[in-house]
């Protein structure tokens, strides 16, 4: 591993100065990601700035029933909150189909959302590889790409983001709180997470040094019966090869609301807005949500190894919206 | 009298394995410590055109930069045997660093020694090197043309072809045929404890800490590498954190471990990385297997064809050997075994757990399925109606067998007589679910050289037994103190084995399923010449109140002889001698080659799947295996070993597989978060009955061993149980979402 200076953070403004100003310094939080990818090669900062003592852990309660999200509040301590749980059960789902107990007691909310890809050849160090060494080329394109993504590539990159948690975000309209050297900003999710076009190497808008400090889940009484499926080959400790996250609202079985969004097959977490165009003001049956489900997949771009994704994707949504149809009103 | 033998004692060394207090290779504290890390070839076929170490060399720290230009030549480079053997057993008989070609993805080509592991793993990233490239062969569709068909496999040990009877001739009487082709990924081990070496020079003399399943076969391996004589190097290796076949055959790393301590003047600590650990020991082959089975209306079968194609080193014919089960499991007139290699760009394949028989028994296993399915008979009826009585590779009779109580007490246990046999029959809201079941066989193969223990009594009563194996997961140590107690007739508590040291009483590697048989005959017979010695010893000793009773006479219980109403114990005829203690040795002789008998462990599996056919998700609900070890040492470490093959027949069957990237050659899966081992998550209730069967010819207390049966059979069944869920046969491994939706 290469030498590297660590420090402890005791103030955000000190921290985000520090990061700032140096190409070479990054922020270490939960590090479940990143310690690897050090160790590996993949990153090379000179310098780590550690914002575990920060204080952004904690989840707040909103009169209008939203919730923030510090970005520092562990995997583990989000997934147990009753009031994650109550409001955005998907929320909970997520995370807790994430990594293992262990990695989930570390990482953090912020963090999770800025995961590094799961490729082998973004990982391997030695590879070509447009995210990790731009202009080398792609080595999973024409290589063993089973976990890669179908939608949102590009002919530099097809990594599929892998994080649980922001599929769920993606399908609540969750909005990332940040602060940096021009003060503080908020990004939809939806434009938090860029897929990889020419620049695969730019995975989020984020200046070097803006610090993510809240996430902001809007209330959504939909949600209140909103479902996680993951599709993986283990039932643990695995990436999902296909997950959907959904919620559900009828009124006399027709779609008032419906939120969907797809991991494991996009190369960010994928808001399906086409599928829901499709649903809403629809009759709540097998006939409509295939339908939906057929149109969100009908851009998919697969590989030999993933070609299977495209129908699992398919699969999985209707299999969501029936069984939330099937588990009646919410609360 | 009870006997410690077969009860379920907790593992003696349980505690300091979770406490952290157990010492592995990498554990040991050395003063002056250095250490190696390795640089490995990113291609797979070409070589090298340059190393520049200038950049490695000026880090802080760093002792030396070895390559092919300034890394000692070898000695010699003995051949390769398995180290069952009992000789040399290089892992493959290529050593690295000695010229530029290389061979395979990860090659070793360089090593780094420096005075911390951080910055010698960070020089090793600052060597830089240069390469010319040539297309490398790693697949089957690559090689398959230019396969051919090697005169043994195996240092010779197993032929490149068998035959009895006539295939052609057994395929035309056949009323019914089956052919089917599988297909199977590569595996790698992944012992949580990555291998491991520590190196140190004394003078002239080498001690070696080694993760490794033979002390043994390291000390041979290594001096012949290095031109050592043996007496000039001791090997150590009190634990080992797992191994399944990856630590079996001696690598190149403690050869290079040496080679570094001598180089620095310093110990030397060598451990792999996890990622190192998929190119540097040895893997299961990527293969294809075709089965042929003709039978009879009644099921009897007239044929079984059984080829294998698997890609090998440029170096050696190694076939994992995946004949040997399925030729002798089924009563069977014609059969014909043929194995076919090409020569690919990968290091020399190995053992891993349940070696050639997790895939052979796969591909018979699920072929009796297809033709059960086809003549409309129960699949265990079908097996039934083919026992062998005899061996049928020898026609020898079997030296015991209890397949028949497997079969029937496995079939009761798990319910299977309630089966519908129709397919997708059976669905409970999105899962299908299906039941499949599989016969287990696995070879009893004993050593090639005597084994030999020694047995110690102190005077205060305690017993001492050494053997040079080392502890693996096992529970070898718990095993032994059991059976040193029943042969000396002293509480367990009392007993203790010290292992893993090559100044021991020589101990072969423990590799298939050898282990409990072999060293259980050496610790039993130096505990029972050590018996009778103090016997004799008190019969003779005018002073004893034993004195001349016949020894036939006198019995022992919890360390007190006694003839008649006259007694005394070991100790106290120790002590009024003198005497600190008493000294035996045992050397059991295996059974020869040529032993007139079948000598094999037979098992059934049996497993319930649940298949949700949209999303292509299996799940498997619960199994069960019946096995018939022989004599069972510690019913709570054998079951325990049994339980986890049945896993990683699971895992085998529905996760495990490392991809190669043919442009590259290189594995693409090499990390525990992306190479999928079963997890507890995946783990279903496993139910176990062992049927003791027993056995006077394999060793003296008939013990045939657990490693592997419970792995052989547990992927068919789950296969099969597959297919009776969905009514799709998938003839591969692993069987994944893809090849359900």
């Amino acid at each position: 591993m290469r030498p590297i200076s660590y420090s402890r953070a005791t103030d955000a403004a000190g921290a985000i100065a520090v990061v700032s100003a140096d190409p070479t310094t990054d922020y270490l939080a939960g590090g479940t990601t990143e310690i690897d990818l050090l160790r590996q090669n993949v990153l090379t900062p000179r310098r780590l700035v550690d914002i575990n003592e920060l204080p952004l852990a904690g989840i707040d309660d909103a009169p209008d029933g939203s919730l923030r999200i510090g970005a520092l509040t562990r995997m583990s301590e989000a997934a147990v909150s009753p009031l994650v749980r109550e409001r955005f059960p998907v929320i909970a789902q997520a995370l807790e189909m994430g990594a293992s107990p262990q990695l989930r007691n570390m990482a953090s909310i912020g963090g999770n959302l800025l995961q590094r890809v799961r490729c082998s050849y973004y990982r391997d160090a030695v590879s070509p590889c447009n995210k990790r060494e731009p202009g080398t080329g792609c080595s999973a394109i024409d290589g063993f790409s089973r976990g890669h993504a179908v939608l949102g590539t590009s002919e530099h990159c097809i990594a599929t983001h892998p994080s649980d948690l922001a599929v769920a975000l993606a399908a609540l309209d969750a909005r990332v709180h940040t602060r940096g050297q021009d003060g503080e900003q908020a990004y939809g999710i939806d434009d938090f997470f860029l897929t990889p076009d020419h620049t695969p190497h730019r995975e989020h808008p984020l200046q070097h040094g803006e610090l993510i400090t809240t996430i902001e889940v809007p209330t959504a009484p939909v949600a209140r019966r909103s479902m996680y499926l993951k599709v993986r080959d283990r039932e643990s400790y695995e990436f999902a090869l296909v997950s959907v996250a959904g919620a559900l609202s009828l009124v006399d079985g027709t779609i008032a609301d419906v939120r969907l969004a797809l991991g494991g097959v996009g190369t960010k977490p994928w808001r399906a807005h086409r599928a829901e165009g499709v649903l809403l003001g629809a009759s709540a049956d097998r006939e409509s949500f295939a339908s939906a489900a057929r149109t969100e997949m009908s851009d998919a771009r697969p590989t030999t190894f993933n070609a299977f994704k495209v129908e699992l994707a398919q699969r999985a949504i209707v299999r969501v919206l029936e069984t939330l149809k099937a588990n009646g009103s919410p609360a | 009298m009870t006997t410690a033998i077969g009860a379920p004692l907790d593992r003696v060394d349980g505690r300091p394995k979770v406490t952290g207090k157990a010492r592995y290779s990498a554990d040991v504290p050395m003063p002056d410590m250095a250490y190696a890390c390795l640089v490995n070839s990113r291609i797979a076929n070409g070589r090298v055109t340059g190393i520049d170490t200038s950049e490695a060399e000026e880090e802080a720290g760093v002792l030396a930069v070895l390559t092919h230009e300034n890394l000692p030549r070898i000695a010699s480079q003995p051949p390769l045997v398995p180290s069952l053997a009992g000789g040399p057993a290089p892992g493959e008989t290529f050593f690295p660093m000695q010229d530029e070609v290389v061979h395979y993805g990860g090659q070793h080509i360089a090593m780094v020694v420096a005075d911390t592991y951080e910055r010698a793993q960070h020089a090793a990233a600052l060597v830089r090197v240069s390469y010319e490239e040539s297309p490398p062969v790693t697949t089957i569709e690559q090689g398959r043309d230019q396969a051919y068909e090697p005169d043994a496999i195996f240092a010779g040990f197993i032929p490149g072809r068998t035959e009895r009877g006539d295939v052609r001739t057994g395929l035309s009487q056949a009323d019914v045929q089956v052919e089917a082709t599988y297909t199977y990924a590569g595996n790698n081990h992944n012992p949580i404890e990555t291998s491991t070496t520590t190196a140190r020079w004394d003078g002239d003399e080498l001690v070696l800490h080694d993760a490794t399943q033979g002390v043994n076969a390291t000390q041979l391996t290594v001096a012949a590498l290095l031109g050592l004589p043996l007496s000039k190097v001791r090997v150590k290796s009190q634990f080992v954190g797992g191994s399944f076949g990856g630590k079996a055959m001696i690598w190149h790393h403690p050869a290079l471990a040496a080679l570094a301590a001598r180089k620095v003047g310093r110990p030397v600590k060598l451990a792999l990385t996890r990622e190192q650990m998929f190119t540097s020991c040895g893997h299961r082959e990527v293969q294809e297997q075709k089965i042929t089975l003709g039978a009879k209306d009644d099921g009897r079968l007239t044929a079984l064809r059984h080829h294998k194609l698997s890609p090998t080193s440029p170096f050696d014919n190694w076939a994992e050997p995946s004949l040997n089960a399925a030729g002798q499991m089924y009563a069977c007139p014609n059969y014909e075994g043929v194995y076919r290699l090409f020569r690919a760009n990968t290091m020399t394949p190995t053992f891993m757990r349940a070696p050639g028989d997790a895939t052979g028994m796969f591909s018979l296993e699920c072929a009796m399925d297809e033709l059960a399915e086809r003549l409309g008979l129960d699949p265990l009826e079908l097996r039934l109606r083919n026992f062998a009585d005899v061996d049928p590779a020898s026609g020898n009779p079997w030296s015991s067998n209890g397949l028949s109580e497997c079969y029937e007490r496995g079939a009761a246990r798990f319910g299977w007589h309630d089966r519908d046999p129709r397919p997708g029959a059976r669905r409970e809201g999105n899962w299908l679910i299906g039941t499949g079941m599989a016969a287990a066989c696995y070879p009893v193969t004993p050593p090639n050289t005597p084994q030999r223990a020694r047995a110690r009594l102190y005077a205060d009563g305690s017993v001492v037994v050494q053997a040079s194996t080392p502890e693996f997961g096992t529970g070898v140590a718990t095993a032994m103190a059991q059976v040193a107690a029943d042969a000396l007739a002293v509480p367990v508590d009392r007993c203790r084995l010290e292992k893993g040291d090559t100044d021991f009483p020589q101990i072969a590697a423990a590799v298939a399923s050898s282990g409990a048989g072999m060293i259980s005959a050496a610790v039993h017979l130096a505990a029972t010449a050590l018996r009778d010695q103090l016997i004799a010893q008190a019969v003779a000793d005018s002073t004893s109140p034993l004195h001349g009773a016949n020894p036939a006479d006198v019995v022992v219980r919890d360390g007190v002889m006694a003839a008649g109403s006259a007694s005394e114990s070991y100790a106290d005829l120790l002590r009024r001698n003198l005497q600190p203690d008493a000294e035996a040795m045992g050397t059991w002789n295996p059974p020869p080659p040529d032993t007139p008998y079948g000598m094999a462990t037979f098992g059934a599996q049996f497993a319930e799947v649940a298949v949700d056919p949209e999303l292509g998700l299996i799940r498997v609900r619960r199994m069960t295996g019946a096995f018939a070890p022989g004599r069972v040492l510690n019913s709570k470490t054998v079951r325990s070993q049994l339980m986890g093959g049945m896993l990683w027949g699971l895992g085998q069957a529905l996760l495990e597989s490392n991809h190669m990237h043919p442009a590259t050659g290189r594995w693409v899966n090499s990390s525990l978060g992306e190479y999928l081992v079963a997890v507890n998550a995946d783990a279903p209730d496993v139910d176990i009955e062992i049927i003791e069967v027993e056995d006077g010819v394999v060793n003296p207390l008939g013990v045939k061993g657990v490693g592997e049966i419970g792995q052989v059979g547990a992927n068919a069944a789950i296969a099969n149980a597959v297919h009776h869920a969905t009514g799709r046969r998938v003839r591969k491994m692993p069987i994944t979402i893809e090849d359900i939706i």
